[in-house]
């Protein structure tokens, strides 16, 4: 048994005990210092896109280059939203090698709502619930072998979703 | 102390379907509390989802998800009894994490 401190050992227990008593002692930092691919990470939120007020801001900010319509992109949403604070909307696409799928509510302060990052495996469709402010349109974004294609529809909200 | 995240994954023949319920008052920042003052925006950055060591989905979210937020994606590979990884952050610096079993 060893008495003097022992740098490796330490980390040892320091990782056993992280997994025996769940991350909740440890502060997010040393949780993703220890478990890097488990902890979600917040420097990959991509701050300024979120910050976008138009469409063609959103995309240029978040995916350096433009998009076209496509029918292979299919957008789930209801003609009218009963309440602009909970809307289900759902993405599908039938475009080969989709890497990721965006979502855009263009009456919004900001327009991009949701990004979603689709790894190879993964199905490329997404389910959601999003915030609208007023009647709006909603443009879903795929990235489909490092090109942008959409799909818009037109939302009716009849009570906001900002509380209004 | 329990769980912000609540997470159903189901293994089908080909693929895994994965629904995901987070408590998480996303606020957005737009709105006002009773006396007038603006709740400052309070919402879920990021959320990761990790199956055999690889990160099956990410949702980069912003402060128009809605409250409590719901998501269901599918993803291939696994099977019953793996275990899937489910964490997020939110924009206070706040996580939570969970460890589920694949039904």
């Amino acid at each position: 048994m060893t008495l003097s401190p022992d740098a490796a050992g330490w980390q040892r227990r320091t990782l056993l005990k992280a997994f025996a008593g769940g991350l909740a002692g440890l502060s997010l930092f040393e949780a993703s210092m220890l478990l890097p691919a488990y902890a979600a990470d917040a420097a990959q939120w991509p701050a300024e896109a979120f910050k976008q007020k138009s469409e063609a801001d959103a995309l240029k900010i978040f995916y350096g280059k433009s998009a076209e319509a496509s029918d292979k992109v299919n957008l789930d949403a209801p003609e009218i939203a009963e309440n602009g604070a909970v809307v289900p909307i759902a993405v599908a696409s039938t475009l080969p090698n989709v890497t990721s799928i965006a979502l855009l509510v263009l009456e919004n302060p900001f327009t991009l709502a949701a990004a979603y990052k689709i790894p190879e495996g993964t199905q490329p469709a997404v389910a959601n619930r999003l915030k609208m402010a007023k009647t709006t349109k909603v443009v879903a974004v795929v990235e489909s072998n490092g090109k942008l294609y959409t799909a818009t529809k037109e939302v009716k909200v009849t009570v906001g979703g900002c509380g209004g | 102390m329990a769980s912000t995240i609540r997470v159903r994954a189901v293994a089908g023949a080909d693929t895994t379907e994965v629904q995901s319920l987070i408590q998480h008052p996303m606020d957005s920042g737009f709105v006002k509390d009773s006396a007038g003052q603006l709740i400052p925006p309070h919402h879920i950055e990021v959320v990761q989802f990790e199956h055999g060591g690889k990160t099956v989905f990410t949702a980069l979210w912003g402060p128009a998800v809605s409250k409590d937020p719901y998501l269901k994606f599918s993803f291939k590979g696994a099977k019953k009894g793996d275990d899937l990884k489910v964490s997020w952050v939110d924009n206070k610096g706040a996580s939570d994490s969970l460890v589920a079993k694949i039904q």
